[in-house]
């Protein structure tokens, strides 16, 4: 009776279909389970109780590619992780986001070498990227809020352009 | 010098011609590179050698004669002792004959050898790179390999590095 009665009073809500796709889509964005090196431990301790990305839906991190929507690069890219990276890029269903996590992801870091990526985004397209070295989990959530406001400023028309069609 | 180590360094020398260098007690022996087959399996058989500890490498450029340094480290378990074999070669495509046959463990060692340094093991049964990817070109242990991969970005150079930038396609 009760719960009933309370939804009747509140009536119809109107809004439109980009904002509630968009909502639906930030609020359970599940991160991929991808740590490379060091900046991992930072993205387990964003995870964790006192940070707790649970707040947002995303304490789910999937080990399969084909259940998530956010792949977090977490550590320098060598050069035969790449094919690996972009392979698991591709295996995850659309829409889909990349967060470079870190200054190795980024930029290549310390590691201007032979052996590392200088950035990730030569493999794949990435949408934030997260400076420091490595970030602390404030910064990687600061990263998560800023592809959730990216996600909320997409319309309908994108959705079937230029990211998601385009292939 | 070890005192159990002294008649083994004669032994070598004597069969192999082998010049000696000693250096804060560690012995370095100089063979040439069609003898190294042998010298290790005598080694192995006759003065129980029975690991190889090391197998590696040193380049010398801009020295060219020899340029490499092929080093082979043997420990003896049964006698507590060990031994170093050195095989210098020349130029920039140097080869050295494979010792897979006397060490198993000298396969994966002499192919990081040949993906590192560029010296080739003639008779290898799996000749492929094992580090670095296998259309990579150069070797980056050389010393005439650039250090740097790419011009970091600043301010004043960004937009001319961004051109060239080899960004992903979605």
């Amino acid at each position: 009776m009760g719960v009933e009665q309370k939804l009747g009073n509140m009536g119809v809500v109107t809004t439109t279909l980009e904002s509630v796709v968009n909502w639906g889509r930030t609020n359970a964005m599940w991160p991929m389970l991808f740590g490379l090196a060091c900046c991992a431990i930072e993205m387990m301790a964003a995870q964790a109780s006192d940070y707790d990305m649970s707040r947002f839906g995303m304490e789910l991190m999937r080990a399969s590619p084909r259940q998530s929507d956010l792949m977090i690069v977490a550590g320098r890219v060598s050069k035969k992780m790449g094919p690996v990276l972009r392979r698991l890029y591709d295996q995850m269903p659309e829409p889909k986001w990349v967060i470079a996590m870190g200054d190795c992801a980024s930029c290549g870091g310390v590691f201007n070498n032979y052996a590392i990526y200088q950035g990730v985004d030569e493999v794949v397209p990435v949408d934030v990227f997260v400076a420091g070295c490595p970030p602390r989990p404030e910064a990687l959530i600061h990263g998560v809020m800023t592809i959730h406001e990216k996600v909320k400023g997409e319309t309908f028309k994108q959705y079937y352009t230029e990211k998601y069609a385009a292939k | 010098m070890d005192k159990k180590l002294e008649p083994i360094v004669k032994a070598i020398q004597d069969k192999f011609g082998a010049t000696f260098e000693e250096f804060r007690n560690e012995v370095h022996l100089f063979v040439k590179p069609e003898q190294i087959v042998d010298a290790l399996t005598l080694l192995r058989d006759e003065q129980n050698f029975e690991l190889l500890s090391a197998l590696t490498a040193v380049d010398y450029y801009p020295q060219e004669a020899p340029r490499f340094h092929v080093i082979y480290q043997l420990t003896s378990i049964a006698k507590n002792l060990s031994v170093q074999l050195r095989v210098p070669v020349s130029g920039s495509s140097p080869k050295v004959p494979t010792v897979t046959g006397v060490f198993d463990m000298a396969n994966w060692r002499e192919r990081e050898l040949l993906d590192m340094f560029g010296i080739e093991f003639d008779g290898h049964p799996d000749p492929r790179r094992i580090l670095t990817p296998e259309d990579m070109e150069g070797h980056p242990l050389r010393k005439d390999f650039p250090l740097g991969y790419e011009e970091p970005q600043f301010t004043f150079n960004f937009d001319e590095i961004d051109l060239r930038k080899p960004y992903a396609k979605e």
